[in-house]
């Protein structure tokens, strides 16, 4: 079935092209990264530099301040993985094995707010915290992005939880442990497979993230994260192309390689969480 | 022995309801578990949720000052504010021009991806998928040179002839929603493709065959047999996607900031440009904007949910 057909050979050809096309804008940044200013206007639509011109990192990694941005984006992203990672598998765990008064009340809470935009809590979110004194904190930031919402991210955990066999817990019941043990020493490990597609969303989201992270250092330029930094840039060097291409190539690439380094499970965590 | 007399003692007090105090003490470690959530949850996503109805009876310049109630004063003035309806028709053309282009391309790539004589399946998967997995402000920032009146895109158009004159497209009230709204298709049509995928995989390998046997060539298979099947897919995807198109500020707040002269604002930027982008904030207005831009949004969830509803029970009855 696999032979050349013409009809299957054009969808390929087809669907190559596209695919070319579709990661054409990081294929020109990379190349006007590594070109001279008069060069990226001069060259036409060619993208191999004459002499690729490495100072142009070395000003945007210096120059805007990357090297501090690049700390934030890391720090808050762990923070915020981790905050979400714990009280998700928590709150999943018993929302999924077990009975519980006020159960149905905090479902029907979660599943009213699941699509609640996140234009529409931020006034609120800043309000409370300034109110709690972390403003321009890193926890401030965690907090704002990873306490709320996520609600995806409870519900990937109960759906997982609930589908472990009861006789685990029975035994170990049996064996006297308690529920602290039961869920540290068995239910958390058997978790990997759960816990790392939560990872992965939560990542993306964390790293990615923009206008909490924008509105809540308008004030603090020191604890700007990626994002927030380059768009701060563009302000003050809109002409510098190839300092820009290079600073953008810094806060893409390591979210890139992320993903072709585990592509595979990328996707199946995606394609996991919609069909739950 | 002890045993034995349990059980025989067991069943009675077992059999009556045990109490909501005894209950609650007996599952504290229950409540425990879920603090964090209810904590952060509560505080991170339910107070603002009720604080911005607050909010949004207030005259408040700024973070620093107490607000002055003065009732449903916003809302009157936000009905009659021209940039308001600006902002809400953008939101609008921008989820009617790109949700459609974006579900509707995502299912051909993904039946074409999902043909078992395509090769390289997964090496073309992983290229649509690649911007996905980028940050919307940076791609922003990024296309705004690909967007360029000197930018490789308008060069290409005019060498092959599609353009008379280079254009930045961005800086053009005619084009700076629409290439928004193209950037956001480009960004995030990968993920779609893979929710297709997903969807394309629940459908039995024995349908595909009987409708061979029966003589249904590929078309008919798909109008008669795929596409009823994936009705109640295409109602969640586009409910996803839709959220995801009133979520749209990072990508276009880098790439036009709202502009020129307003012809790309959405309803996001112009919450975030009235609370926090002016010289004297005006957050109680901005909220109220918040709370009629919520409101929608649910509108179209709740709407959306009772599409999926629908759709399972029509596909339900033919079966």
């Amino acid at each position: 079935m696999l032979v050349a057909r013409p009809g299957n050979l054009m969808i390929f050809v087809g669907l190559l092209l596209l695919a070319l096309m579709w990661i054409y804008p990081f294929v020109w940044l990379l190349s006007a990264s590594l070109k001279t200013q008069p060069e990226i206007f001069g060259s036409g639509l060619g993208l191999i530099p004459d002499e690729p011109i490495w100072e142009n990192y070395v000003r945007a990694w210096t120059v805007v301040g990357f090297d501090r941005y690049f700390l934030n984006t890391v720090l808050i992203t762990g923070g915020t993985v981790l905050l979400i990672v714990v009280r998700s598998a928590l709150a999943g765990y018993v929302l999924g094995r077990h009975r519980f008064i006020g159960k149905k009340l905090l479902i029907g809470i979660f599943v009213v707010t699941f699509f609640l935009p996140e234009g529409y809590t931020i006034i609120p979110v800043v309000q409370l915290t300034d109110q709690l004194g972390l403003l321009n904190t890193y926890v401030g930031v965690i907090l704002g992005l990873g306490a709320g919402g996520h609600v995806s991210a409870t519900l990937l955990y109960a759906g997982y939880f609930s589908g472990l066999p009861k006789e685990l817990e029975e035994c170990a019941r049996l064996d006297g442990a308690g529920p602290f043990r039961i869920f540290f020493r068995i239910m958390l490990p058997l978790s990997g497979p759960i816990t790392a597609t939560v990872v992965i969303l939560t990542f993306l989201f964390a790293w990615n993230t923009y206008l909490l992270p924008l509105v809540f250092t308008l004030s603090e330029p020191g604890m700007r994260t990626l994002a927030v930094g380059m768009t701060a840039f563009v302000g003050e060097y809109s002409t510098d192309w190839s300092g820009l291409a290079a600073a953008a190539m810094i806060a893409l690439v390591p979210v890139m390689a992320v993903f072709i380094a585990l592509q595979r499970k990328f996707v199946d965590s995606i394609a996991g969480a919609v069909k739950q | 022995m002890t045993t034995s007399v349990d059980r025989v003692a067991g069943p009675a007090p077992a059999r009556r309801p045990p109490g909501v105090l005894r209950r609650l003490r007996k599952d504290w470690w229950i409540y425990l578990f879920l603090l964090p959530t209810v904590l952060g949850y509560g505080a991170y996503t339910v107070y603002p949720l009720v604080a911005s109805w607050w909010f949004a009876l207030l005259d408040w310049p700024g973070f620093a000052d107490q607000g002055t109630f003065v009732g449903i004063e916003n809302f009157e003035r936000l009905v009659a504010d021209d940039l308001f309806w600006n902002s809400f028709r953008n939101s609008l053309v921008f989820l009617v021009c790109a949700v459609p282009l974006r579900v509707g391309l995502a299912l051909v790539l993904a039946l074409l991806l999902n043909r078992r004589n395509t090769p390289f399946k997964g090496f073309l998967r992983t290229l649509y998928f690649l911007p996905v997995v980028t940050t919307g402000a940076i791609i922003g920032v990024a296309f705004t040179l690909l967007l360029d009146a000197g930018g490789p895109i308008s060069l290409a158009l005019v060498e092959s002839g599609l353009l008379d004159s280079p254009v930045n497209f961005v800086a053009d009230t005619g084009t700076s929603l629409f290439s928004g709204a193209a950037v956001w298709v480009w960004k995030w049509l990968g993920i779609t493709m893979i929710y297709w995928l997903a969807a394309l995989q629940t459908i039995p390998q024995e349908v595909h065959e009987a409708a061979m046997i029966d003589g249904a060539g590929p078309g008919r298979e798909f109008v008669h047999i795929t596409l009823p099947l994936l009705i109640p897919f295409l109602v969640i995807i586009t409910l996803i996607d839709t959220v995801g198109a009133l979520n749209v500020f990072d990508l276009l707040y880098t790439l036009t900031a709202g502009g020129p002269a307003f012809s790309s604002e959405v309803i996001e930027i112009f919450i975030f440009r009235t609370a926090f982008g002016a010289t004297v904030p005006q957050l109680g207005y901005a909220s109220a904007a918040a709370v009629l831009f919520g409101l929608i949004t649910m509108g179209i969830a709740v709407a959306q949910a009772l599409g999926v509803r629908w759709a399972r029970r029509a596909t339900g009855a033919m079966r």
